[in-house]
């Protein structure tokens, strides 16, 4: 059976030679029939990956589902602590007026188009052994990865949240403080007056870290059972050739995005008119 | 109608360009004072500060006994809580009728009793929208709820801001009719901004005309329309002041 190297060119695997029964071949040398050979073959062995994704799936492998729980608890985790954070942030940052927000706001914009790569270079740094935060033994760890996500995730929560509540009818915020609500209920109130915006936050935030590769990559460190998410595994398997484990891995991030939107929009909708 | 609910001295409030000064004003227990003036004089603002919405850069607002001058940094919610205000635009959460009536219960942790608020529902007339969205209802309608929101908490005092400004007759008649109930019954301060002299001739007790940012009269209603001391209120009931 003939048999194709490939080799490392500008960090993309090429195919090099081929070597069929002791002859080495040059991939532009070589004669059509073990070109047709050979691309048979690899169909073959795609058509093998795809099948071998879907047993993966389908007898619950614990390589596989490792992954998507270590990956929906270090997003989720990092979901809420953005979430918790960054919706009263944005709430306090719509509703009042102070010296220096516009410089603060500006700050927030700044963090929503932040590449994630450079917040894991920081989250790295500020966790490696001789960082400040070094003692705590994180880095490679998923603390390391939710703190990452979380400093991700908080400036898309608190952003789309200031914008939304921004857009709450200022006579509502008056009337509400005349009927004699606190500062903290009208506030309250705004957010859900605000609630499809706010939901908007929340969900880019989950898409914001969920789809993130560089910064988990960077300080996770990747660790097959302990720190391997679905973005980074995607990396791993194509790298390694397995595009069928990959695409798979692909479908599963694709569908838990699809899902999570799903039940935050009908939830919502379901809040929305209940009471018409 | 002896008992003072409102001491005002002194008071001043600025904006760039606009200035309010009042210097010398009651308001009563029991009483409709109805506010008449041009656009622009004040009347709004006054209001705010009769809420303690806002503060005034001099002055001082005695409110049932309590000073309240213009270097006070918060009022205290008990206080607050005893006022309300009703705007001529009503602004009413994304919520069901019944949720926005009973939201002043609720921030204040009172009892939400139906059978207590269903006679106010039924007399504004909205007791079929209880289960609706605010946002299906027309505008007499979002009054009407904006009306019983401001009332099923009981306020000691009543203000309201044009509230039937862009409203059709039934509507104003059942919001006129509403308010003068509630005056009667729970004896409230009422301060009611209108632009109709009639509706002042209504409903009100005593009559005030706010031009500048200074109150130009007050009287009792007969006085104030039949025969009013100062000539700007003459050339204002006549139409004359804007010409």
């Amino acid at each position: 059976m003939p048999e194709m190297f490939y080799m490392q060119t500008q960090g993309a695997l090429l195919p090099h030679k081929i070597i069929e029964n002791d002859r080495a071949f040059p991939i532009r040398y070589c004669p059509r029939a073990v070109v047709k050979r050979i691309a048979a073959v690899k169909q073959e062995e795609r058509n093998m990956e795809a099948v071998n994704a879907l047993k993966l799936l389908l007898t619950f492998d614990p390589y596989v589902y490792n992954i998507i729980g270590v990956s929906l608890r270090v997003s989720g985790i990092a979901l809420l602590f953005s979430t918790l954070i960054g919706i009263p942030v944005g709430t306090i940052l719509g509703l009042t007026h102070f010296r220096g927000k516009p410089f603060v706001t500006a700050l927030l914009y700044t963090g929503m188009g932040f590449p994630p790569v450079v917040i894991g270079l920081f989250v790295f740094l500020l966790f490696s052994s001789v960082g400040p935060m070094g003692s705590l033994g994180w880095l490679f760890t998923t603390k390391a990865m939710i703190t990452a996500q979380t400093i991700i995730a908080f400036p898309l929560v608190s952003g789309f949240t200031m914008a939304a509540v921004l857009s709450v009818d200022k006579n509502l915020m008056k009337q509400l403080q005349a009927l004699g609500a606190t500062k903290l209920q009208a506030s309250w109130a705004a957010i859900k007056e605000a609630r499809i915006g706010v939901l908007v936050a929340i969900i880019a935030g989950f898409g914001g870290i969920i789809s993130e590769v560089g910064a988990v990559m960077l300080v996770g460190g990747n660790i097959e059972g302990k720190t391997r998410v679905l973005t980074t595994a995607i990396v791993l398997e194509t790298r390694q050739g397995n595009f069928g484990v990959a695409i798979a891995f692909g479908i599963i991030l694709l569908s838990i995005t699809f899902i999570a939107n799903l039940t935050m929009v009908t939830l919502q909708k379901r809040h929305l008119f209940a009471s018409e | 109608m002896t008992e003072k609910s409102y001491y005002i001295r002194n008071l001043l409030k600025k904006y760039p360009g606009f200035e309010l000064e009042i210097k010398d004003l009651s308001l009563f227990k029991g009483e409709i004072f109805c506010m008449l003036g041009p656009s622009g004089a004040g009347k709004t603002t006054l209001l705010r500060l009769l809420n303690f919405l806002e503060k005034a850069e001099e002055g001082e607002i005695i409110f049932e006994g309590r000073n309240f001058s213009y270097h006070s940094n918060t009022y205290p919610l008990e206080v607050m809580r005893k006022i309300t205000t009703v705007f001529q635009r009503p602004a009413l959460l994304k919520d069901s009728v019944w949720k926005n009536i009973i939201y002043p219960l609720k921030i204040r942790n009172q009892r939400v009793d139906k059978a207590e608020i269903m006679p106010l529902v039924e007399e504004l007339g909205i007791s079929h929208l209880l289960r609706q969205s605010s946002r299906t209802l027309s505008g007499g309608e979002a009054q009407r709820v904006a009306m019983a929101r401001a009332l099923v908490f009981k306020p000691r005092v009543l203000l309201l801001d044009e509230p039937t400004a862009n409203l059709d007759p039934t509507n104003i008649k059942i919001i006129e009719q509403m308010v003068t109930k509630y005056a009667a019954e729970e004896r409230p301060t009422v301060v009611w901004i209108t632009h109709n002299h009639f509706q002042a001739k209504r409903v009100g007790d005593r009559t005030c005309l706010i031009d500048g940012g200074l109150i130009v009269e007050v009287s009792e209603k007969d006085t104030f329309f039949n025969n009013p001391e100062q000539q700007k209120t003459k050339a204002f009931l006549s139409g004359e002041m804007f010409f």
